[in-house]
Protein backbone atom coordinates (compact mmCIF):
# COMPACT_ATOMS: atom_id res chain seq x y z
CA UNK A 1 0.00 0.00 0.00
CA UNK A 2 1.27 3.44 -0.96
CA UNK A 3 -0.66 6.25 0.68
CA UNK A 4 0.32 9.79 1.46
CA UNK A 5 -0.98 9.97 5.02
CA UNK A 6 0.32 10.47 8.55
CA UNK A 7 -0.87 8.28 11.40
CA UNK A 8 -3.60 5.98 9.98
CA UNK A 9 -5.65 6.57 13.15
CA UNK A 10 -5.89 10.28 12.34
CA UNK A 11 -6.98 10.06 8.71
CA UNK A 12 -10.57 11.23 9.28
CA UNK A 13 -9.73 14.17 11.54
CA UNK A 14 -6.97 15.30 9.20
CA UNK A 15 -9.01 15.10 6.01
CA UNK A 16 -11.77 17.10 7.71
CA UNK A 17 -9.25 19.70 8.85
CA UNK A 18 -7.88 20.06 5.32
CA UNK A 19 -11.35 20.38 3.85
CA UNK A 20 -12.34 23.06 6.35
CA UNK A 21 -9.20 25.03 5.51
CA UNK A 22 -9.95 24.75 1.78
CA UNK A 23 -13.62 25.80 1.87
CA UNK A 24 -14.25 28.09 4.85
CA UNK A 25 -16.95 29.97 2.92
CA UNK A 26 -18.94 26.76 2.45
CA UNK A 27 -18.71 24.84 5.69
CA UNK A 28 -17.89 24.95 9.39
CA UNK A 29 -17.52 22.46 12.21
CA UNK A 30 -20.33 22.25 14.75
CA UNK A 31 -19.46 23.09 18.34
CA UNK A 32 -21.66 20.18 19.37
CA UNK A 33 -19.54 17.41 17.85
CA UNK A 34 -16.18 17.01 16.14
CA UNK A 35 -17.69 14.88 13.32
CA UNK A 36 -20.63 17.20 12.60
CA UNK A 37 -20.21 19.74 9.77
CA UNK A 38 -22.66 22.49 8.92
CA UNK A 39 -23.13 24.32 5.60
CA UNK A 40 -22.90 28.09 5.40
CA UNK A 41 -24.84 28.67 2.17
CA UNK A 42 -28.58 28.24 2.35
CA UNK A 43 -31.22 29.34 -0.14
CA UNK A 44 -33.46 32.02 1.43
CA UNK A 45 -36.62 30.10 0.44
CA UNK A 46 -35.49 26.83 1.98
CA UNK A 47 -37.57 25.63 4.94
CA UNK A 48 -36.73 21.93 5.26
CA UNK A 49 -33.12 21.01 6.01
CA UNK A 50 -31.30 18.14 4.32
CA UNK A 51 -28.83 15.98 6.26
CA UNK A 52 -26.52 13.52 4.55
CA UNK A 53 -23.86 11.23 5.91
CA UNK A 54 -21.98 8.01 5.71
CA UNK A 55 -18.55 6.53 6.07
CA UNK A 56 -15.37 8.30 5.02
CA UNK A 57 -13.20 7.11 2.13
CA UNK A 58 -15.76 8.21 -0.49
CA UNK A 59 -14.43 11.76 -0.89
CA UNK A 60 -15.54 14.13 -2.21
CA UNK A 61 -18.66 12.41 -0.79
CA UNK A 62 -20.29 12.99 1.50
CA UNK A 63 -18.63 16.11 2.86
CA UNK A 64 -18.44 17.70 -0.60
CA UNK A 65 -22.18 17.80 -1.13
CA UNK A 66 -22.92 20.29 1.60
CA UNK A 67 -23.57 23.56 -0.17
CA UNK A 68 -26.19 25.71 -1.79
CA UNK A 69 -28.88 23.64 -3.50
CA UNK A 70 -27.66 20.41 -1.88
CA UNK A 71 -27.30 19.34 1.79
CA UNK A 72 -27.29 21.60 4.86
CA UNK A 73 -25.06 19.40 6.95
CA UNK A 74 -23.14 16.13 7.07
CA UNK A 75 -22.29 13.57 9.74
CA UNK A 76 -18.90 11.94 9.16
CA UNK A 77 -18.15 8.29 9.92
CA UNK A 78 -14.92 6.32 10.07
CA UNK A 79 -13.57 4.72 6.90
CA UNK A 80 -16.50 2.87 5.27
CA UNK A 81 -18.43 2.95 8.57
CA UNK A 82 -21.64 4.78 9.35
CA UNK A 83 -21.39 7.83 11.62
CA UNK A 84 -22.75 7.24 15.11
CA UNK A 85 -26.10 8.76 16.13
CA UNK A 86 -24.33 11.39 18.24
CA UNK A 87 -22.91 13.52 15.36
CA UNK A 88 -26.10 12.90 13.37
CA UNK A 89 -28.11 14.34 16.25
CA UNK A 90 -25.67 17.27 16.51
CA UNK A 91 -26.06 18.11 12.80
CA UNK A 92 -29.84 17.79 13.09
CA UNK A 93 -29.93 20.28 15.96
CA UNK A 94 -27.74 22.74 14.08
CA UNK A 95 -29.45 22.71 10.69
CA UNK A 96 -33.14 22.43 11.53
CA UNK A 97 -35.16 25.56 10.91
CA UNK A 98 -38.41 24.44 12.59
CA UNK A 99 -39.63 22.73 9.40
CA UNK A 100 -38.04 19.34 9.93
CA UNK A 101 -34.97 17.54 8.64
CA UNK A 102 -34.70 15.00 5.82
CA UNK A 103 -32.08 12.26 6.30
CA UNK A 104 -30.62 10.71 3.14
CA UNK A 105 -28.26 7.76 3.41
CA UNK A 106 -27.45 4.49 1.71
CA UNK A 107 -29.05 1.15 2.43
CA UNK A 108 -26.47 -0.47 4.72
CA UNK A 109 -27.09 -2.23 8.04
CA UNK A 110 -24.87 0.23 9.95
CA UNK A 111 -26.36 3.39 8.48
CA UNK A 112 -29.88 2.10 9.09
CA UNK A 113 -29.23 1.47 12.79
CA UNK A 114 -27.31 4.68 13.49
CA UNK A 115 -29.71 6.97 11.61
CA UNK A 116 -32.71 5.23 13.21
CA UNK A 117 -31.21 5.76 16.66
CA UNK A 118 -30.44 9.40 15.81
CA UNK A 119 -33.97 10.02 14.65
CA UNK A 120 -35.40 8.40 17.82
CA UNK A 121 -33.06 10.55 19.94
CA UNK A 122 -33.89 13.85 18.19
CA UNK A 123 -37.62 13.26 18.20
CA UNK A 124 -37.59 12.63 21.95
CA UNK A 125 -34.86 15.01 23.14
CA UNK A 126 -35.14 17.88 20.66
CA UNK A 127 -38.71 17.59 19.33
CA UNK A 128 -37.44 17.83 15.74
CA UNK A 129 -39.40 16.04 13.06
CA UNK A 130 -37.30 13.89 10.71
CA UNK A 131 -38.05 12.00 7.51
CA UNK A 132 -35.92 9.50 5.65
CA UNK A 133 -34.99 8.49 2.13
CA UNK A 134 -32.72 5.47 1.80
CA UNK A 135 -30.63 5.10 -1.37
CA UNK A 136 -30.86 1.64 -2.97
CA UNK A 137 -29.90 2.10 -6.62
CA UNK A 138 -27.43 -0.79 -7.10
CA UNK A 139 -29.17 -3.39 -9.26
CA UNK A 140 -26.33 -5.90 -8.82
CA UNK A 141 -26.58 -6.10 -5.03
CA UNK A 142 -29.91 -7.93 -4.64
CA UNK A 143 -32.96 -9.00 -6.55
CA UNK A 144 -35.41 -7.40 -4.12
CA UNK A 145 -35.31 -3.61 -4.50
CA UNK A 146 -35.57 -2.86 -0.77
CA UNK A 147 -32.54 -5.07 -0.10
CA UNK A 148 -30.28 -3.28 -2.57
CA UNK A 149 -27.41 -1.10 -1.39
CA UNK A 150 -27.02 2.54 -2.33
CA UNK A 151 -24.12 3.63 -4.54
CA UNK A 152 -23.51 6.64 -6.81
CA UNK A 153 -27.20 7.28 -7.49
CA UNK A 154 -27.40 8.97 -4.10
CA UNK A 155 -25.81 12.05 -5.66
CA UNK A 156 -28.89 12.55 -7.83
CA UNK A 157 -31.15 12.02 -4.82
CA UNK A 158 -29.26 14.78 -2.95
CA UNK A 159 -29.75 17.06 -5.94
CA UNK A 160 -33.48 16.38 -6.12
CA UNK A 161 -33.93 16.81 -2.36
CA UNK A 162 -31.84 19.99 -2.31
CA UNK A 163 -33.80 21.54 -5.16
CA UNK A 164 -37.14 20.59 -3.59
CA UNK A 165 -36.02 22.14 -0.31
CA UNK A 166 -34.93 25.32 -2.15
CA UNK A 167 -38.38 25.50 -3.77
CA UNK A 168 -39.72 26.02 -0.24
CA UNK A 169 -41.68 22.75 -0.06
CA UNK A 170 -42.59 21.15 3.28
CA UNK A 171 -40.94 18.05 4.75
CA UNK A 172 -43.40 15.55 3.28
CA UNK A 173 -43.09 17.04 -0.21
CA UNK A 174 -39.29 17.18 -0.09
CA UNK A 175 -39.25 13.57 1.09
CA UNK A 176 -41.68 12.54 -1.66
CA UNK A 177 -39.56 14.13 -4.40
CA UNK A 178 -36.30 12.67 -3.03
CA UNK A 179 -37.95 9.25 -2.83
CA UNK A 180 -39.22 9.68 -6.41
CA UNK A 181 -35.66 10.49 -7.53
CA UNK A 182 -34.42 7.36 -5.76
CA UNK A 183 -37.17 5.19 -7.25
CA UNK A 184 -36.33 6.43 -10.76
CA UNK A 185 -32.62 5.69 -10.34
CA UNK A 186 -30.64 2.51 -11.05
CA UNK A 187 -26.89 1.92 -11.01
CA UNK A 188 -24.34 -0.79 -11.51
CA UNK A 189 -20.59 -0.83 -10.95
CA UNK A 190 -17.43 -2.59 -12.08
CA UNK A 191 -14.27 -3.12 -10.01
CA UNK A 192 -10.84 -3.19 -11.62
CA UNK A 193 -8.50 -2.88 -8.64
CA UNK A 194 -8.94 -2.74 -4.86
CA UNK A 195 -8.56 0.09 -2.40
CA UNK A 196 -6.44 -0.28 0.74
CA UNK A 197 -7.79 0.41 4.21
CA UNK A 198 -5.40 2.87 5.87
CA UNK A 199 -5.42 0.99 9.16
CA UNK A 200 -4.74 -2.48 7.81
CA UNK A 201 -2.85 -1.75 4.60
CA UNK A 202 -4.71 -4.68 3.06
CA UNK A 203 -6.50 -4.63 -0.30
CA UNK A 204 -10.29 -4.57 0.00
CA UNK A 205 -10.58 -7.56 -2.35
CA UNK A 206 -8.39 -9.83 -4.41
CA UNK A 207 -8.47 -9.63 -8.19
CA UNK A 208 -6.00 -10.94 -10.77
CA UNK A 209 -4.39 -8.46 -13.19
CA UNK A 210 -6.59 -9.61 -16.06
CA UNK A 211 -9.83 -9.74 -14.06
CA UNK A 212 -12.70 -7.43 -13.24
CA UNK A 213 -15.56 -7.76 -10.79
CA UNK A 214 -19.00 -7.14 -12.26
CA UNK A 215 -21.49 -5.57 -9.88
CA UNK A 216 -18.89 -4.50 -7.32
CA UNK A 217 -20.11 -2.44 -4.35
CA UNK A 218 -18.73 0.85 -3.10
CA UNK A 219 -16.78 -0.76 -0.28
CA UNK A 220 -15.32 -3.56 -2.37
CA UNK A 221 -18.24 -5.88 -1.71
CA UNK A 222 -18.14 -8.65 -4.28
CA UNK A 223 -20.62 -8.36 -7.12
CA UNK A 224 -22.20 -10.91 -9.40
CA UNK A 225 -19.09 -12.47 -10.91
CA UNK A 226 -15.41 -12.13 -11.67
CA UNK A 227 -14.57 -12.23 -15.37
CA UNK A 228 -11.59 -11.45 -17.55
CA UNK A 229 -11.37 -7.78 -18.37
CA UNK A 230 -13.10 -6.61 -21.55
CA UNK A 231 -13.24 -3.41 -23.60
CA UNK A 232 -15.16 -0.36 -22.41
CA UNK A 233 -17.79 -1.06 -25.03
CA UNK A 234 -18.32 -4.70 -23.96
CA UNK A 235 -18.25 -3.82 -20.27
CA UNK A 236 -20.79 -1.01 -20.62
CA UNK A 237 -23.00 -3.37 -22.63
CA UNK A 238 -23.09 -5.77 -19.66
CA UNK A 239 -23.91 -2.95 -17.24
CA UNK A 240 -26.58 -1.39 -19.45
CA UNK A 241 -28.17 -4.76 -20.12
CA UNK A 242 -28.60 -5.25 -16.37
CA UNK A 243 -29.92 -1.72 -15.80
CA UNK A 244 -32.32 -1.73 -18.77
CA UNK A 245 -33.58 -5.19 -17.81
CA UNK A 246 -35.27 -3.48 -14.86
CA UNK A 247 -37.91 -2.22 -17.30
CA UNK A 248 -37.88 1.26 -15.81
CA UNK A 249 -36.48 3.05 -18.88
CA UNK A 250 -38.63 3.05 -22.02
CA UNK A 251 -38.26 4.47 -25.55
CA UNK A 252 -38.76 8.27 -25.63
CA UNK A 253 -37.83 8.60 -21.94
CA UNK A 254 -35.35 11.26 -20.93
CA UNK A 255 -32.65 10.27 -18.45
CA UNK A 256 -29.81 11.77 -16.48
CA UNK A 257 -26.61 9.73 -16.86
CA UNK A 258 -24.04 9.62 -14.08
CA UNK A 259 -20.69 7.96 -14.84
CA UNK A 260 -18.94 7.77 -11.50
CA UNK A 261 -15.28 6.87 -11.07
CA UNK A 262 -14.25 4.98 -7.93
CA UNK A 263 -10.99 6.86 -7.52
CA UNK A 264 -8.26 5.29 -9.66
CA UNK A 265 -10.03 5.17 -13.00
CA UNK A 266 -9.04 8.17 -15.09
CA UNK A 267 -11.33 10.89 -16.36
CA UNK A 268 -10.21 9.82 -19.84
CA UNK A 269 -11.70 6.37 -19.31
CA UNK A 270 -14.86 7.82 -17.79
CA UNK A 271 -15.50 9.91 -20.93
CA UNK A 272 -15.07 6.81 -23.09
CA UNK A 273 -17.55 5.00 -20.85
CA UNK A 274 -19.98 7.91 -21.15
CA UNK A 275 -19.84 7.68 -24.95
CA UNK A 276 -20.64 3.95 -24.77
CA UNK A 277 -23.55 4.58 -22.42
CA UNK A 278 -24.98 7.19 -24.75
CA UNK A 279 -24.65 4.87 -27.75
CA UNK A 280 -26.71 2.19 -26.03
CA UNK A 281 -29.30 4.72 -24.89
CA UNK A 282 -29.62 5.98 -28.49
CA UNK A 283 -30.11 2.42 -29.75
CA UNK A 284 -32.97 2.14 -27.29
CA UNK A 285 -34.42 5.55 -28.23
CA UNK A 286 -33.77 6.90 -24.75
CA UNK A 287 -32.63 10.50 -24.66
CA UNK A 288 -29.73 11.71 -22.51
CA UNK A 289 -30.99 14.93 -20.94
CA UNK A 290 -27.75 15.53 -19.11
CA UNK A 291 -24.67 13.56 -18.16
CA UNK A 292 -22.38 13.92 -15.19
CA UNK A 293 -18.93 12.36 -15.61
CA UNK A 294 -16.40 12.33 -12.80
CA UNK A 295 -15.23 11.01 -9.45
CA UNK A 296 -18.26 11.95 -7.33
CA UNK A 297 -18.50 9.12 -4.80
CA UNK A 298 -15.24 7.20 -4.66
CA UNK A 299 -13.74 4.32 -2.70
CA UNK A 300 -10.32 5.81 -2.00
CA UNK A 301 -7.93 4.50 -4.70
CA UNK A 302 -10.23 1.77 -5.99
CA UNK A 303 -10.19 1.24 -9.75
CA UNK A 304 -13.55 0.94 -11.44
CA UNK A 305 -16.69 2.90 -12.08
CA UNK A 306 -20.44 2.79 -12.01
CA UNK A 307 -23.14 3.88 -14.42
CA UNK A 308 -26.35 5.42 -13.08
CA UNK A 309 -29.52 6.34 -14.93
CA UNK A 310 -32.29 8.49 -13.52
CA UNK A 311 -35.55 8.70 -15.45
CA UNK A 312 -36.92 12.24 -15.58
CA UNK A 313 -40.42 13.56 -15.23
CA UNK A 314 -41.32 17.26 -15.07
CA UNK A 315 -40.69 17.43 -11.30
CA UNK A 316 -37.28 15.78 -11.44
CA UNK A 317 -36.30 17.81 -14.50
CA UNK A 318 -36.96 21.02 -12.59
CA UNK A 319 -34.78 19.67 -9.76
CA UNK A 320 -31.95 18.75 -12.12
CA UNK A 321 -32.14 22.23 -13.72
CA UNK A 322 -31.90 23.94 -10.33
CA UNK A 323 -28.45 25.48 -9.70
CA UNK A 324 -26.10 24.04 -7.08
CA UNK A 325 -22.95 25.42 -5.55
CA UNK A 326 -20.77 22.96 -3.66
CA UNK A 327 -16.95 22.95 -3.64
CA UNK A 328 -16.73 19.97 -6.01
CA UNK A 329 -20.10 20.21 -7.69
CA UNK A 330 -21.15 23.51 -9.21
CA UNK A 331 -23.87 24.13 -11.75
CA UNK A 332 -25.05 27.64 -12.38
CA UNK B 1 -19.75 -15.22 43.26
CA UNK B 2 -19.61 -11.42 43.32
CA UNK B 3 -18.32 -9.06 40.66
CA UNK B 4 -17.20 -5.68 42.00
CA UNK B 5 -17.20 -2.48 39.98
CA UNK B 6 -13.39 -2.53 39.98
CA UNK B 7 -13.36 -6.06 38.54
CA UNK B 8 -15.97 -5.00 35.98
CA UNK B 9 -13.70 -2.13 34.91
CA UNK B 10 -10.72 -4.51 34.67
CA UNK B 11 -12.80 -6.77 32.42
CA UNK B 12 -13.60 -3.85 30.10
CA UNK B 13 -9.93 -2.86 30.03
CA UNK B 14 -9.04 -6.47 29.21
CA UNK B 15 -11.39 -6.18 26.22
CA UNK B 16 -9.44 -3.12 25.06
CA UNK B 17 -6.28 -5.20 25.21
CA UNK B 18 -7.96 -8.17 23.52
CA UNK B 19 -9.21 -6.18 20.53
CA UNK B 20 -5.91 -4.38 20.08
CA UNK B 21 -4.25 -7.78 19.91
CA UNK B 22 -6.91 -9.36 17.66
CA UNK B 23 -7.23 -6.39 15.28
CA UNK B 24 -5.43 -7.97 12.34
CA UNK B 25 -6.95 -11.44 12.78
CA UNK B 26 -10.47 -10.04 12.78
CA UNK B 27 -9.76 -7.84 9.77
CA UNK B 28 -8.44 -10.84 7.88
CA UNK B 29 -11.63 -12.78 8.63
CA UNK B 30 -13.71 -9.78 7.54
CA UNK B 31 -11.77 -9.35 4.33
CA UNK B 32 -12.98 -12.81 3.28
CA UNK B 33 -16.62 -11.83 3.51
CA UNK B 34 -16.91 -8.08 4.02
CA UNK B 35 -14.92 -4.91 3.73
CA UNK B 36 -12.09 -6.02 5.98
CA UNK B 37 -12.41 -3.51 8.80
CA UNK B 38 -14.06 -5.38 11.66
CA UNK B 39 -10.88 -5.63 13.74
CA UNK B 40 -10.13 -1.94 13.19
CA UNK B 41 -13.65 -1.01 14.23
CA UNK B 42 -13.61 -3.06 17.43
CA UNK B 43 -10.20 -1.66 18.31
CA UNK B 44 -11.26 1.97 17.71
CA UNK B 45 -14.29 1.38 19.93
CA UNK B 46 -12.47 -0.21 22.86
CA UNK B 47 -9.59 2.27 22.73
CA UNK B 48 -12.20 5.03 23.21
CA UNK B 49 -13.77 2.98 26.01
CA UNK B 50 -10.37 2.61 27.66
CA UNK B 51 -9.95 6.41 27.66
CA UNK B 52 -13.42 6.82 29.16
CA UNK B 53 -12.60 4.34 31.96
CA UNK B 54 -9.34 6.12 32.76
CA UNK B 55 -10.64 9.67 32.43
CA UNK B 56 -14.27 9.70 33.49
CA UNK B 57 -14.96 6.54 35.44
CA UNK B 58 -12.07 6.44 37.93
CA UNK B 59 -14.35 7.21 40.88
CA UNK B 60 -17.51 5.63 39.49
CA UNK B 61 -18.55 2.40 41.25
CA UNK B 62 -22.11 2.09 39.97
CA UNK B 63 -21.89 -0.78 37.46
CA UNK B 64 -24.97 0.40 35.56
CA UNK B 65 -23.51 3.88 35.12
CA UNK B 66 -20.17 2.44 34.05
CA UNK B 67 -22.00 0.29 31.52
CA UNK B 68 -23.93 3.25 30.06
CA UNK B 69 -20.71 5.28 29.72
CA UNK B 70 -18.92 2.33 28.09
CA UNK B 71 -21.78 1.80 25.62
CA UNK B 72 -22.01 5.47 24.71
CA UNK B 73 -18.31 5.96 24.19
CA UNK B 74 -18.10 2.79 22.07
CA UNK B 75 -21.05 4.00 19.98
CA UNK B 76 -19.69 7.49 19.46
CA UNK B 77 -16.26 6.21 18.46
CA UNK B 78 -17.35 3.60 15.92
CA UNK B 79 -20.83 4.16 14.53
CA UNK B 80 -20.79 1.37 11.91
CA UNK B 81 -23.12 -1.52 12.68
CA UNK B 82 -21.29 -2.84 15.72
CA UNK B 83 -21.62 0.58 17.42
CA UNK B 84 -25.41 0.54 17.86
CA UNK B 85 -25.34 -3.22 18.51
CA UNK B 86 -22.85 -3.26 21.38
CA UNK B 87 -24.14 0.07 22.72
CA UNK B 88 -27.62 -1.46 22.93
CA UNK B 89 -26.10 -4.44 24.77
CA UNK B 90 -24.37 -2.25 27.38
CA UNK B 91 -27.43 0.00 27.81
CA UNK B 92 -29.87 -2.89 28.30
CA UNK B 93 -27.44 -4.59 30.69
CA UNK B 94 -27.23 -1.33 32.65
CA UNK B 95 -31.00 -1.22 33.01
CA UNK B 96 -30.94 -4.79 34.35
CA UNK B 97 -28.42 -3.93 37.10
CA UNK B 98 -29.55 -0.39 37.95
CA UNK B 99 -27.88 1.14 41.04
CA UNK B 100 -25.72 -1.93 41.66
CA UNK B 101 -22.13 -1.49 42.79
CA UNK B 102 -21.54 -5.22 42.73
CA UNK B 103 -23.21 -8.13 40.97
CA UNK B 104 -24.12 -11.39 42.70
CA UNK B 105 -25.17 -14.52 40.79
CA UNK B 106 -28.71 -13.23 40.20
CA UNK B 107 -27.52 -9.94 38.73
CA UNK B 108 -24.74 -11.55 36.71
CA UNK B 109 -27.38 -13.69 35.05
CA UNK B 110 -29.53 -10.60 34.44
CA UNK B 111 -26.59 -8.58 33.14
CA UNK B 112 -25.51 -11.07 30.49
CA UNK B 113 -29.00 -12.07 29.41
CA UNK B 114 -30.04 -8.41 29.02
CA UNK B 115 -26.76 -7.61 27.24
CA UNK B 116 -27.27 -10.35 24.65
CA UNK B 117 -30.97 -9.69 24.18
CA UNK B 118 -30.33 -5.95 23.79
CA UNK B 119 -28.06 -6.70 20.84
CA UNK B 120 -30.55 -9.10 19.33
CA UNK B 121 -33.39 -6.57 19.60
CA UNK B 122 -31.35 -3.85 17.88
CA UNK B 123 -30.02 -5.98 15.03
CA UNK B 124 -33.11 -8.12 14.51
CA UNK B 125 -30.94 -11.02 13.36
CA UNK B 126 -31.85 -14.67 13.87
CA UNK B 127 -29.72 -17.74 14.48
CA UNK B 128 -28.41 -18.85 11.10
CA UNK B 129 -28.05 -15.35 9.63
CA UNK B 130 -24.25 -15.60 10.09
CA UNK B 131 -23.88 -12.75 12.60
CA UNK B 132 -22.81 -12.24 16.22
CA UNK B 133 -26.28 -13.52 17.18
CA UNK B 134 -25.09 -17.03 16.27
CA UNK B 135 -22.74 -16.65 19.25
CA UNK B 136 -24.94 -14.61 21.57
CA UNK B 137 -28.31 -16.32 21.29
CA UNK B 138 -27.14 -19.86 22.17
CA UNK B 139 -25.18 -18.17 24.98
CA UNK B 140 -28.17 -16.45 26.57
CA UNK B 141 -30.53 -19.37 25.94
CA UNK B 142 -28.10 -21.57 27.85
CA UNK B 143 -27.91 -18.98 30.67
CA UNK B 144 -31.70 -18.82 30.86
CA UNK B 145 -31.96 -22.58 31.05
CA UNK B 146 -29.30 -22.82 33.80
CA UNK B 147 -30.99 -20.01 35.70
CA UNK B 148 -34.30 -21.86 35.74
CA UNK B 149 -32.45 -24.87 37.19
CA UNK B 150 -30.80 -22.71 39.89
CA UNK B 151 -27.31 -23.60 38.71
CA UNK B 152 -24.64 -21.27 40.16
CA UNK B 153 -23.44 -18.58 37.76
CA UNK B 154 -19.86 -19.79 37.47
CA UNK B 155 -20.97 -23.19 36.24
CA UNK B 156 -23.72 -21.67 34.10
CA UNK B 157 -21.28 -19.29 32.43
CA UNK B 158 -18.92 -22.13 31.52
CA UNK B 159 -21.82 -24.06 29.96
CA UNK B 160 -23.07 -20.99 28.10
CA UNK B 161 -19.59 -20.26 26.78
CA UNK B 162 -19.45 -23.73 25.24
CA UNK B 163 -22.75 -23.04 23.48
CA UNK B 164 -21.43 -19.64 22.33
CA UNK B 165 -18.37 -21.35 20.87
CA UNK B 166 -20.45 -23.92 19.02
CA UNK B 167 -22.60 -21.11 17.67
CA UNK B 168 -19.59 -19.12 16.54
CA UNK B 169 -18.10 -22.16 14.80
CA UNK B 170 -21.41 -22.92 13.10
CA UNK B 171 -21.16 -19.66 11.14
CA UNK B 172 -18.44 -21.23 9.04
CA UNK B 173 -20.98 -23.34 7.16
CA UNK B 174 -23.67 -20.69 6.88
CA UNK B 175 -24.43 -18.62 3.82
CA UNK B 176 -24.62 -15.04 5.07
CA UNK B 177 -28.09 -13.58 5.48
CA UNK B 178 -27.52 -10.19 7.16
CA UNK B 179 -25.34 -7.12 6.91
CA UNK B 180 -22.91 -6.39 4.13
CA UNK B 181 -21.75 -9.98 3.72
CA UNK B 182 -25.31 -10.97 2.78
CA UNK B 183 -24.59 -9.70 -0.71
CA UNK B 184 -21.98 -12.45 -1.06
CA UNK B 185 -24.42 -15.32 -1.00
CA UNK B 186 -22.65 -18.66 -1.30
CA UNK B 187 -19.25 -17.02 -1.53
CA UNK B 188 -19.52 -16.25 2.20
CA UNK B 189 -19.59 -19.96 2.99
CA UNK B 190 -16.47 -21.53 4.52
CA UNK B 191 -15.51 -18.55 6.70
CA UNK B 192 -16.37 -17.85 10.34
CA UNK B 193 -18.31 -14.62 10.67
CA UNK B 194 -15.97 -11.99 12.18
CA UNK B 195 -18.80 -10.52 14.29
CA UNK B 196 -19.59 -13.96 15.71
CA UNK B 197 -15.89 -14.44 16.42
CA UNK B 198 -15.40 -11.11 18.23
CA UNK B 199 -18.54 -11.70 20.33
CA UNK B 200 -17.13 -15.09 21.35
CA UNK B 201 -13.71 -13.61 22.17
CA UNK B 202 -15.42 -11.02 24.38
CA UNK B 203 -17.38 -13.68 26.31
CA UNK B 204 -14.30 -15.87 26.57
CA UNK B 205 -12.44 -12.96 28.17
CA UNK B 206 -15.07 -12.75 30.90
CA UNK B 207 -14.27 -16.38 31.84
CA UNK B 208 -11.30 -15.28 33.95
CA UNK B 209 -13.55 -12.95 35.93
CA UNK B 210 -16.09 -15.55 37.11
Amino acid sequence: MKKMINNPDNVIDELMAGYLIAYPEYIKRSNLHQRALIGKKRHPNRKVSVLIGGGSGHEPAFIGYVGQGMADGVAIGNIFASPSPIPIQAVTREIHDSHGVLYIYGNYAGDLMNFEMASEMTEVEDDIETAVVIGNDDVASAKEIEERRGIAGELLVYKAAGAAADFGYDLEEVRRIAQLANDHTRSMGIGLSPCYLPQTGKPSFDLEDNEMEIGLGHHGEPGIEKTTIRTAQETVQVIMKNILKEGLYQPDDEVVVLVNGLGATSQMELYIINKEVDAILSENNIKTYKSYVGNFITSMEMGGFSVTLMKLDETLKSCIDHPVDCPNFKEV
Amino acid sequence: MTLTSETYKSFILALAELFEEQKDNLCELDRKIGDGDHGVTMNIGYQAVKDTIHNELQAQNDIAKISVAVGKSFLDAVGSSVGPLYASGYLKAAVAVKNKTELNDTYLYQFWIAFSKGIKARGKAEIGDKTMIDTLEPFYLSLESSKSQNINFKEAFALALLEAKKGMESTKDIVSNKGRSKRLGYRSQGHVDPGAMSAYLMLNTFKSYV
